[in-house]
């Protein structure tokens, strides 16, 4: 496999080559993975660093899935779930909205920014949300630059 | 071994996986290099086989798929290509007739979420599908197969709106012998048709065509009519909708059902600030003009002009409208043909234009047509006298156009029809629309001739405005009732355009009519009835096939603290005998609540279990 190992860089304007960030989404099946989707289906173009997984509603999301993201050299998470009374669930998501709540302070005691971690509401006709959250969200792990987990290793 | 036959799957057996990554034609092979991405996937652990496919969906597709089951004796496949949304239970299927339980088998989307939204990226994008074909495969390491359990279905429908859509879809359902609640929130069945004055093609009254299919409904015994009413709430899933209807000045209807028809239809879009809409006297909207029409109240009138595309294509909205073409000729031609009856000059009532079915004289006209032109293009006389000039010169009708969609053969010939009862159709460009203004007393337009290349004026006594479809104002909330998508335009958003046109992406709900976009009374009924046959599919079944995705209990690890049993919204957890948790398999629903909560980490879901979606987040973070 080594062969087809090539770092995945991008030339930043003063020439210094910063690893490509490293985005997670975890999608709920019924309105966020529907929405990006939709996204897809109208062509909507958005940088291509985040890579997506598919749970049924965002409140699957158990808090060891984002703290192990984050110990694996995650640059940032977002978890993607349905508008507040909307969740396929019954509610599922305003467990969501706590836990991440929770979680945002608890990656700040690790040392990691907590706009790393971000959750947003997409629903399944909200194309255009979900190109503008993964065009922001991709903004500020740019800016907030690679995890600490990665410059540790360094 | 049969076709049937399933592959006993020994859970320690060693994971033999397929990878078939899709071109989609041009729409993933076009922006992602599939082929290596392929090769890419050979190098992945447990991969045996991989390849790539044109089309991974069509026949020879699906065919490699139950090959490489047989040849290369696959027990894990995976696909990399558009929506598991659309396509997984096409695959599924295949791996099953290919002996392979479908929980063995794991979508990936390289199209809708990499090659469709990274077009101009291809390096990257091509990145990012070995990516996630690399987080897929990890994933399809750890698959099990799975049982499902049967849900029973309520045999019984819903159809929400009672325009004609709602109307044949709620006949159809009860015809198959289905009870079905029809819930309209007007207090009369009919919808939008009962604006219009005479339709399309037939020429007949729009109230008289419509009244078989109103006096069907209403005596059919299995519809239930709920008018004056709407769906309040709907809760549940495919087979179980509990639904609450609110009727004006009664009582809520609770009652459960087990598929959903959405009928809900359209509003025509409103030209405020337009061509002087609103602003001069005898500017309306085609709506507008039809009532007009229908009521026998059109003032006189010696001068008409039709603006079209008022709003639509690109201007208010990005669509075209479809129909408002064909509406404008129809009524060009009531104009010059019918005017004086309109006005209520004329002695009898009903039926306006009798005229021999269209269909008989196709050949004919064609024939003569043709003819005719020939004899033109050869400079030969004599077709003029054949040009019968009606009563259009006691009135003048001009449709100011950029494009005539006349579609399909019968509108063909009505609008050569339009033309043959001078009706003069005169083109613009978006840049340069006509212009309506008033010069004293006197209504006026100016436009812009393509053709003469000469700017002209004309006074006109009414300006008709073909504005287009839009959505009905609730449809976002209709949408979040039902949990279905809206597209960009706000029209409800079937699953798939082609293959799947009348179901939601939701099962158990399907969509017709206008709701989810502009059609005419023949494909809003074609659709209803497609809708129809759709939703009675389960119904007449009497069960779905629950997906096998519930939680399960570790007893090992479980402390018996009932976390769990506090918030699963389903009720779903109970304690058993020993203290511990228990997973009610039939009233889960798999949303996984309970096991992100569970403190001890005893709770696991059937094929999306921890371990499953660790792997997949562990394959993509670590160093390539
Ligand atoms: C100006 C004009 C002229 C036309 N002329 C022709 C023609 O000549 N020939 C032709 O074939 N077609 C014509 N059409 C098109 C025709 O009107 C439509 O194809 C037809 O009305 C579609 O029927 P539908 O049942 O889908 O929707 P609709 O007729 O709009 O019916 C929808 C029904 O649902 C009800 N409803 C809406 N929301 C709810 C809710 N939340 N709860 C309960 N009920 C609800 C509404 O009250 C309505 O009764 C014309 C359209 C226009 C605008
Ligand atoms: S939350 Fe976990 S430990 Fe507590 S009862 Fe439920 S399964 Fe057992
Ligand atoms: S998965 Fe959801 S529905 Fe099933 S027991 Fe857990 S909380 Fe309840
Ligand atoms: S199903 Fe989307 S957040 Fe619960």
């Amino acid at each position: 496999m080594s062969s087809e190992a090539q770092p995945q860089t991008t030339a930043h304007a003063t020439g210094v080559k910063e690893p490509d960030p490293k985005i997670l989404v975890f999608c709920c099946n019924w309105c966020s993975y529907a929405g990006a989707d939709l996204a897809g289906v109208s062509r909507l173009q958005m940088p291509p660093y985040f890579r997506t997984i598919r749970v049924m509603c965002s409140a699957r999301v158990d808090p060891e899935f984002v703290l192990r993201a984050f110990q694996r050299g995650a640059d940032g998470v977002l978890v993607a779930g349905c508008h507040p009374a909307d969740c396929h669930y019954i509610g599922g998501n305003y467990r969501t909205r706590r836990r991440i709540a929770l979680l945002k302070m608890l990656i700040q005691q690790f040392g990691f920014d907590p706009d790393r971690l971000r959750l947003e509401w997409v629903s399944a006709g909200e194309g255009e949300k979900f190109q503008k959250t993964i065009i922001e969200f991709t903004n500020t792990i740019k800016e907030l630059g690679p995890s600490p987990m990665a410059r540790g290793d360094e | 071994m049969t076709m049937a036959e399933t592959k006993k799957t020994d859970p320690n057996e060693k994971p033999r996986i397929g990878v078939y990554v899709c071109h989609c034609g041009s729409n993933i092979g076009g922006f992602v290099d599939v082929p290596s991405v392929a090769e890419y996937a050979k190098t992945l652990p447990d991969v045996v086989y991989a390849t790539d496919n044109l089309y991974t969906c069509a026949e020879d597709g699906l065919t490699s798929i139950r090959e490489g089951i047989r040849k290369h004796n696959l027990n894990r496949v995976v696909v990399a290509s558009c929506t598991p949304r659309t396509h997984a239970p096409l695959f599924q299927t295949t791996c099953e007739s290919a002996g392979l339980n479908k929980y063995l088998f794991t979508f990936v989307n390289i199209r809708e979420h990499c090659s469709w939204v990274h077009m101009k990226e291809k390096e990257k994008a091509t990145l990012k599908a070995r990516d996630l074909i690399k987080m897929g495969v990890a994933r399809a390491r750890l698959l099990m197969p799975q049982e499902e359990e049967k849900v029973d279905v309520e045999p019984t429908g819903l159809v929400i709106g009672g325009g004609v859509s709602g109307m044949t879809a709620a006949l159809s359902l009860a015809d198959m012998g289905f009870p079905v609640h029809l819930v309209e929130k007007e207090g009369e069945l009919g919808g939008f048709v009962r604006n219009l004055n005479n339709l399309y093609v037939t020429e007949k009254s729009a109230t008289e065509t419509i009244k078989p299919l109103i006096e069907k409904v209403k005596a059919s015994k299995n519809v239930k009519l709920h008018l004056n009413s709407q769906v309040k709430s709907v809760e549940g899933f495919i087979g179980n909708y509990d639904v609450v209807m609110a009727s004006k000045g009664a009582e809520d209807i609770k009652t459960k059902v087990g598929t959903i028809v959405v009928a809900t239809g359209a509003l025509e879009f409103v030209p405020e600030g337009l061509y002087g809409y609103n602003q001069y006297p005898n500017i309306v909207t085609l709506t507008e003009f039809e009532i007009l029409c229908k009521k026998k109240s059109l003032p006189s009138l010696k001068n008409v002009a039709f603006i079209q595309c008022v709003g639509s294509r690109g201007q208010k909205v990005s669509y075209c409208s479809r129909i408002c073409c064909n509406v404008a000729i129809k009524n060009a031609i009531n104009i010059v043909d019918n005017y004086e009856n309109m006005l209520g000059l004329a002695e009898k009532n009903g039926t306006i234009i009798d005229t021999v079915p269209v269909e008989k004289k196709v050949p004919d006209e064609i024939l003569e047509r043709r003819r005719r032109r020939r004899g033109r293009e050869r400079g030969e006389e004599g077709e003029a006298e054949e040009v019968k000039l009606g009563p259009s010169e006691k009135i003048e009708v001009t449709v100011f156009n950029r494009d005539v969609m006349a579609y399909g053969v019968e509108h063909e010939l009505t609008y050569n029809k339009a033309r043959e009862h001078r009706v003069k159709f005169v083109r613009y460009t978006p840049e340069n629309p006509p212009k309506v203004f008033m010069e004293g007393n006197q209504l006026m337009v100016s436009y812009f001739h393509e053709t003469l290349k000469l700017d002209r004026s004309m006074p006109v006594d009414m300006v008709v405005l073909s504005t287009p479809m839009v959505p009905q104002l609730d449809t976002r909330e209709m949408s979040q009732m039902l949990k279905v998508p809206q597209g960009q335009d706000g029209w409800f958003l079937e699953a798939h355009v082609k293959l799947r046109p009348v179901d939601f992406a939701t099962d158990g709900i399907y969509v017709c009519g206008t709701c989810k976009g502009p059609a005419d009374i023949t494909e809003a009924a074609t659709q209803a009835a497609a809708a129809a046959s759709r939703a009675a599919i389960p119904m007449a079944k009497g069960y779905v096939q629950a997906e096998a995705l519930t939680s399960v209990v570790d007893d090992i690890k479980c402390s018996g603290c009932g976390t769990c049993i506090q918030v699963c919204p389903y009720g779903a957890m109970r304690k058993n005998d020993k203290g511990l948790a228990e997973t009610i398999v039939a009233a889960c629903k798999g949303c996984g609540c309970c096991g992100a909560t569970c403190p001890e980490m005893a709770i696991t879901m059937t094929n999306y279990t921890d371990a499953q979606l660790l792997a997949e987040a562990k394959a993509t973070l670590e160093e390539v």
